[in-house]
C-alpha cells in the first residue's frame, strides 16, 4: 500500500490552494528605486544612483515594510522588487528578509553589479523561491559598458554573476538587443545556457519603451534611434520559423478578436507600488489620473476600486476608435494604455510603432497581406482558421 | 529519525512561515531545502490545518488527540494514526521542532 501523504508539495502559480476566488491580486510589484548604478541608453526608468530629488522622495524603510505587510495580509504571494536597482538601497537586504518572513516569494530584477558575497549567502540561506532575473548588456567589456555608460560596471556584472553561481544560486538572464552587443546573441545564448539555470535562450527587450515618467525629451529621441526596425526584430522573433509560427498559432487561437471600445483589455495589473509609495495599475503606467498614493490610503483600496474603474474605461480618441476597437491583432499588438501614455501622454492614442510590429508579424504569418491593414480586414476568423490548420497540417 | 511519543510537544518551525489565506494553509519554506523544489509551497486538507494549528509548542500530541476525538466523535485510534503521520512527515520537511523539553 502506498505511504499516506498528508502535505502537498505544490507550485501554485499552476494548482491555487484556495477553494474560492482567491486573493484580489497575488503578485505585486515593488520599484524600490528610480536610480541605477547603470546609465543604459535605452532605459525607460533610470535616475542617477546619487539622485537627491528621487532620494528625498523614497519610501523609508518603515513604510515599505508596511505595504509589505498590507500586501501579505491580502494574500499577494509573490513581490517583484524591481528599479532602477533595487540593490543600491542601503535596506535591500531588511526588506527582502523582511518580505520573505511574511512569507512572500521575491522576483528579483537586478544587473548583479552589488550581488557581494554576503548578498549570495544571504539569497543561498533565505532563497527568493522565484527566479532572480539577471540583465546581461553584453558579453565583453566594450559592449557592456557602451551599453550600460559606466567604467568599470562589465567587472562588477561579472564579479556579481559569480557571486551567484558560488553559491549555485539559481538565476536566469534577459538581454536588451542594442546595437553595441547585437552581434553577441550566440555567445549570450551559450553562456547562458552553461552558467544559468536556462534550457533555452534569454529573452530579449527589443521593442524599447519610452520614458515612462516622459521626463527627458533626449533620452526619449535616443530611445527611438535604438529600436530596431519591425522587419529586424521579426527576423529575430523568427530565427526558429516552426517554433514561432505554433506558438503564434496557439496564441492566437485562444486570444483573438478585436477588443472594442475597452480600454485595458489585459487583465490588467499586477499592480505596482512606485519608489514614492504611489500605486499604478502596472509597472509601466504612471498616468497621474490612474494612480492612488498609499500615504493617503491603504493597498486594499488601491487594488479593489481603483482595478474595478480600470476595467470600466472605454477609449474616445476617433483614431483608437477606428483601428485599434476594430483590430483583430489587438491581442498580441503592444499597443496598450501605458504604451499610450509613454508616447503620447494619452490612454488612448494609437502607438505606431507597435502596429507595425504587429503588422510585420501578421504579414509572416499570413494573416494580413502587404498594405493591408488589420482594422479594415472581415474575414479575420476564417485567416486564424487556415493559420491553425496549417499548423496542424505541419 | 527518533521515535514520536503521545507526550510530545512540537512547535513550527523558524524555517517555514504558515499564512492562511482564502481559507487555505500555505506553509511556504523559509530557509533553503525545505522543499524539493525550488520554488515550490505546501499546503495541506482541512484536518491537516487544523492539526497544523494545533502545534503550538503547548499541547502534547495526546491532547491533540483527544481534543480532535471529541470534536469528531471518531476513534482515538484513527485520530492519532493521522496526527502522528502528519508530525512525521512535518519532521521530515524541517517545517516542525520538538518543543517537549522547553
Amino acid at each position: 500500500m502506498a505511504e499516506r501523504t498528508y502535505v502537498d508539495e505544490k507550485n501554485i502559480s499552476h494548482a491555487p490552494p484556495w477553494k474560492g476566488e482567491g486573493p484580489p491580486a497575488v503578485h505585486l510589484d515593488i520599484e524600490l528605486t528610480e536610480r541605477c548604478n547603470n546609465a543604459c541608453i535605452h532605459c525607460c526608468v533610470n535616475k542617477p544612483a546619487g539622485d537627491k530629488r528621487s532620494l528625498a522622495r523614497e519610501l523609508d524603510t518603515c513604510a515599505w515594510k508596511d505595504i509589505l505587510r498590507q500586501a501579505a495580509g491580502l494574500g499577494v504571494m509573490t513581490v517583484r522588487f524591481t528599479g532602477g536597482e533595487p540593490l543600491l538601497r542601503k535596506d535591500f537586504s531588511e526588506l527582502y528578509l523582511f518580505a520573505r518572513r511574511l512569507g512572500l516569494k521575491v522576483m528579483l530584477f537586478t544587473n548583479a553589479r552589488l550581488i557581494t558575497p554576503q548578498i549570495a549567502a544571504m539569497l543561498a540561506d533565505v532563497p527568493p523561491l522565484e527566479d532572480i532575473e539577471v540583465s546581461v548588456y553584453g558579453m565583453s567589456r566594450e559592449s557592456y559598458e557602451a551599453v550600460s555608460g559606466v567604467d568599470g560596471s562589465y567587472v562588477e556584472f561579472r564579479s556579481g554573476v559569480q557571486c551567484l553561481l558560488d553559491r549555485k544560486i539559481p538565476f536566469v538572464a534577459k538581454g536588451a538587443l542594442l546595437p553595441p552587443n547585437k552581434n553577441e546573441m550566440a555567445e549570450l545564448a551559450a553562456w547562458a545556457t552553461t552558467h544559468t539555470r536556462m534550457d533555452v535562450p534569454p529573452t530579449y527587450v527589443m521593442f524599447f519603451d519610452l520614458r515612462r515618467r516622459r521626463d527627458s525629451a533626449a533620452k526619449n529621441r535616443r530611445i527611438r534611434r535604438l529600436r530596431i526596425s519591425p522587419e529586424e526584430g521579426l527576423d529575430i522573433l523568427t530565427q526558429h520559423p516552426d517554433r514561432y509560427v505554433k506558438e503564434m498559432s496557439e496564441f492566437f487561437e485562444k486570444y483573438l478578436s478585436p477588443p472594442g471600445d475597452r480600454l485595458f483589455t489585459c487583465g490588467i495589473g499586477p499592480g505596482c507600488v512606485d519608489a514614492y509609495g504611489v500605486f499604478q495599475p502596472c509597472l509601466s503606467l504612471r498616468h497621474p489620473d490612474l494612480t492612488f498614493d498609499l500615504k493617503q490610503g491603504a493597498l486594499k483600496e488601491a487594488m479593489g476600486s481603483g482595478f474595478i474603474r480600470l476595467r470600466a474605461m472605454k477609449a474616445t480618441n476617433p483614431l483608437y476608435l477606428k483601428r485599434c476597437a476594430h483590430c483583430f491583432l489587438r491581442g498580441f499588438c503592444e499597443q496598450c494604455p501605458a504604451k499610450s501614455w509613454s508616447e503620447h501622454g494619452t490612454l488612448d492614442t494609437p502607438v505606431e510603432y507597435c502596429c507595425r510590429v504587429a503588422h510585420a508579424q501578421a504579414r509572416f504569418l499570413g494573416l494580413v497581406m502587404e498594405k493591408e491593414r488589420a482594422w479594415e480586414v472581415r474575414d479575420s476568423a476564417e485567416r486564424i482558421q487556415n493559420l491553425i490548420r496549417r499548423v496542424a497540417v505541419s | 529519525m527518533k521515535k514520536i511519543r503521545m507526550d510530545m510537544i512540537f512547535s513550527h518551525s523558524g524555517d517555514v512561515v504558515s499564512r492562511e489565506i482564502d481559507g487555505a494553509l500555505i506553509i511556504v519554506p523559509l530557509t533553503s531545502g525545505v522543499g524539493d523544489m525550488e520554488d515550490d509551497l505546501f499546503s495541506m486538507n482541512e484536518s491537516g490545518t487544523e492539526i497544523w494549528n494545533m502545534l503550538d509548542g503547548k499541547k502534547t500530541l495526546q491532547e491533540i488527540v483527544e481534543a480532535l476525538a471529541q470534536q469528531y466523535q471518531a476513534k482515538p485510534g484513527e485520530i492519532e494514526q493521522d496526527v502522528v503521520g502528519i508530525v512525521a512527515e512535518l519532521l521530515k520537511r524541517r517545517m516542525l521542532v520538538e518543543a517537549t523539553a522547553a
